[in-house]
């Protein structure tokens, strides 16, 4: 705590013990650094914060301008004729809703799959101790060495002798366990934290053990269950590769990173609607991601460290 | 274009719906038998796990493990568009065939993709060790600057500062845009008149560059997009490490006398140590195995911008040399595991994983 705030201060924010209370940020905020020093630090900052807004605010600009400026040597942020008209002509005029439409059925199907699945077998690996346990949970952090680029091989000729190619189900199927190995680390960990008692307390009560993970187990979990429901609808969601093998010439069920790489392709005519796409396709997300990052750290810290 | 209207609704309601269904049905006996089997017949005390198991270990064993077994086999066949599904043959048998081609049995009939991964051009001029060290160097880039920058910031973003929460969020964005389309957002700002970043090198009198043409420049380009990429997520990460290290010992230092970069050296580094080894090597497996960067900003295909994996990917899916891309992606993932290994016993990292 800072040395030069009354002792009556220090203990006080020893007390309460949030790093961002508003007296240790007011008595942090006066010690150590010079002024000048204050000022670089906000100045690199700035810059940062510039580098890492800018391109994003460009797909912006981009998707804002009337469609006969498209190719524009301007470096405003918002054109001065700005328009929808790229939102609009995205919408209409291409598949841009068709594509947004399978990624979401598949990207929801396949997630709620992906926690079910991880959420029972995770339980098992942290309550009990059954034999090869050990073997099991080392064999789920080395799938994670695995390239998914390896497994695009098998899968896609496994796939066109099961017929799968250009259907959803493929997708759906391949989808599903990708993301099990990961989801299990995370609620493994977060289970590990959750003391034995609760449910031995429970099952003396009468419960099965089944039960008392159901009623008292689950419902704890939340919070881990929603990063991982969350990990995996980005996984699926924001997929290239599997899609574009399994579904290449099904332009019927292309999923949105398809249909935007070939927005973007036809780079002349096209790019206002491939930023308008962009743009739509981001917002949410990103609105997800941010809301959701400072659970989503705790949670991956929570699974990494424990182990 | 395509129609979209009830119609296509309701077929691909059914169609996600019924793959769900089945799944269901699929797990639902599955855990009949199991229930069967270990707990009626064998009345073991494991049938809870066996059951909680059951069915993600079918699933992971249908999906990743017998692919990859499945890719071990296809490994040693000569499966390409001609000769697909049962017209493939082992490459000893090609050579029982065709006697006259056997130079060495080894390396022409047993392990001939695996030596051809080495001795022919992997791509249809590039060979494996450039596409390698080139992967190496993109690696060695990205990690460099995404350690350094990340840290950087890190360590400016843990001090005492107001609007640290803005800075923070501002920061982290480029990690929460979906990959494929910052990837193809730098690749249209990369054109060589109306990208951004040609317009601005002109503002400062640089000529403009050919990024999408030059091969060297198509190389910096895909650095950049990447290096803006995973800075955010090294960020993140070592700034929870720095929070978790108690204030005290830097005022412990600060009292014996240690100046900045001593209290940096020799308690930030090493407190820093269990958060940032295990950082360090999901990153670089990621950046080894990042295939959408390289793949996007590299439009017009050029040799001399493909990584590993997207080398693979062409391969397989561009050239269709299954066989050949089956023994390509083992010499990877064998590249992987070892420096993996190698890794972790050197930083013994993983140790606490007491599992």
């Amino acid at each position: 705590m800072s040395t030069t705030s009354s002792s009556q201060t220090s203990t006080q924010a020893v007390a309460d013990k949030k790093p961002d209370s508003v007296l240790t940020r007011f008595f942090y905020a006066q010690r150590g650094d010079s002024p000048f020093k204050r000022l670089l630090i906000h100045l690199t900052l700035i810059l940062a914060s510039i580098i890492a807004v800018y391109p994003v605010l460009r797909v912006m600009t981009i998707s804002l301008r009337p469609g006969d400026r498209l190719l524009s040597t301007s470096l405003a942020i918002i054109p001065e004729d700005a328009s929808f008209d790229n939102y609009i002509k995205v919408l209409t005029d291409t598949d841009f809703l068709l594509w947004v439409w399978n990624s979401f059925i598949i990207t929801a199907a396949t997630s709620v799959i992906g926690v079910i699945l991880a959420s029972t077998s995770a339980y098992a690996f942290s309550r009990s101790r059954f034999p090869g346990r050990i073997a099991g949970l080392i064999f789920l952090l080395s799938t994670q060495m695995i390239p998914a680029a390896m497994l695009m091989v098998p899968l896609f000729i496994l796939a066109v002798q099961a017929n799968l190619i250009g259907t959803y189900r493929g997708l759906v199927l391949a989808y599903s366990v990708t993301s099990i190995p990961f989801s299990i680390w995370i609620l493994k960990g977060y289970y590990d934290t959750i003391p034995y008692d609760l449910e031995q307390a429970a099952m003396l009560d009468g419960a099965t053990q089944m039960g008392a993970f159901y009623r008292i187990i689950l419902p704890l979990t939340t919070p881990a269950l929603a990063i991982v429901f969350l990990f995996n609808f980005m996984a699926a969601w924001n997929d290239y590769l599997l899609a574009r093998i399994f579904l290449s010439n099904a332009t019927e069920i292309w999923t949105w990173p398809l249909g935007l790489q070939l927005l973007q392709g036809q780079f002349t005519t096209a790019w206002g609607q491939f930023a308008a796409a962009s743009m739509l396709v981001m917002i949410p997300v990103v609105i997800l991601f941010l809301y959701s990052s400072k659970y989503l750290i705790s949670g991956l810290t929570a699974g990494g460290v424990k182990g | 274009m395509q129609s979209f209207d009830m119609g296509v609704i309701t077929r691909s309601l059914g169609e996600v719906g019924s793959t769900v269904f089945l799944i269901l049905v699929g797990t639902a006996i599955l855990e009949l038998i199991l229930y069967g089997v270990f707990g009626k017949l064998l009345k073991s005390r494991y049938t809870l796990p066996v059951m909680l198991l059951g069915p993600a270990i079918v699933g992971l064993a249908v999906l990743i493990v017998y692919p990859l077994l499945w890719e071990f086999n296809l490994s040693f066949t000569n499966m390409s568009l001609r000769n697909f599904g049962d017209k493939a043959q082992y490459t000893w048998v090609v050579c029982r065939e065709n006697p006259e081609i056997v130079n060495s049995w080894v390396t022409d009939c047993l392990l001939k993709n695996y030596a051809d991964v080495f001795r022919l051009p992997v791509l249809k001029q590039a060979f494996f060790f450039p596409v390698f060290f080139r992967t190496v160097l993109w690696t060695a880039i990205n990690m460099f600057f995404h350690l350094s920058v990340g840290l950087g910031l890190a360590l400016l973003l843990n001090r005492p500062l107001r609007g640290k929460g803005i800075y923070r969020t501002l920061i982290i964005l480029p990690w929460a845009i979906p990959q494929v389309i910052a990837a193809l957002a730098w690749r249209g700002e990369f054109n060589y008149e109306f990208g951004f970043v040609n317009l601005m090198l002109g503002q400062l009198g640089i000529p403009p560059i050919q990024w999408l043409t030059a091969p060297g420049w198509n190389f910096v380009a895909m650095c950049i997009v990447n290096i803006w990429l995973g800075i955010p997520f090294m960020m993140v990460i070592l700034l929870g490490g720095l929070q978790s290290i108690p204030g005290e010992y830097y005022e412990a230092a600060e009292i014996d006398g240690a100046n900045g970069f001593q209290q940096f050296k020799n308690i930030t580094l090493p407190l820093l140590q269990p958060v940032m080894t295990p950082a360090i090597i999901l990153g670089t497996i990621w950046t080894f195995n990042n295939f959408n960067v390289p793949f996007f900003i590299n439009q017009n295909e050029l040799e001399t911008s493909d990584i590993l994996v997207t080398a693979l990917f062409r391969a397989a899916f561009q050239y269709n040399r299954y066989g050949f891309a089956a023994a390509f992606a083992f010499v990877i993932f064998i590249i992987l595991l070892a420096y993996s290994i190698f890794y972790i016993r050197i930083t013994g990292a993983l140790k606490e994983v007491n599992a």
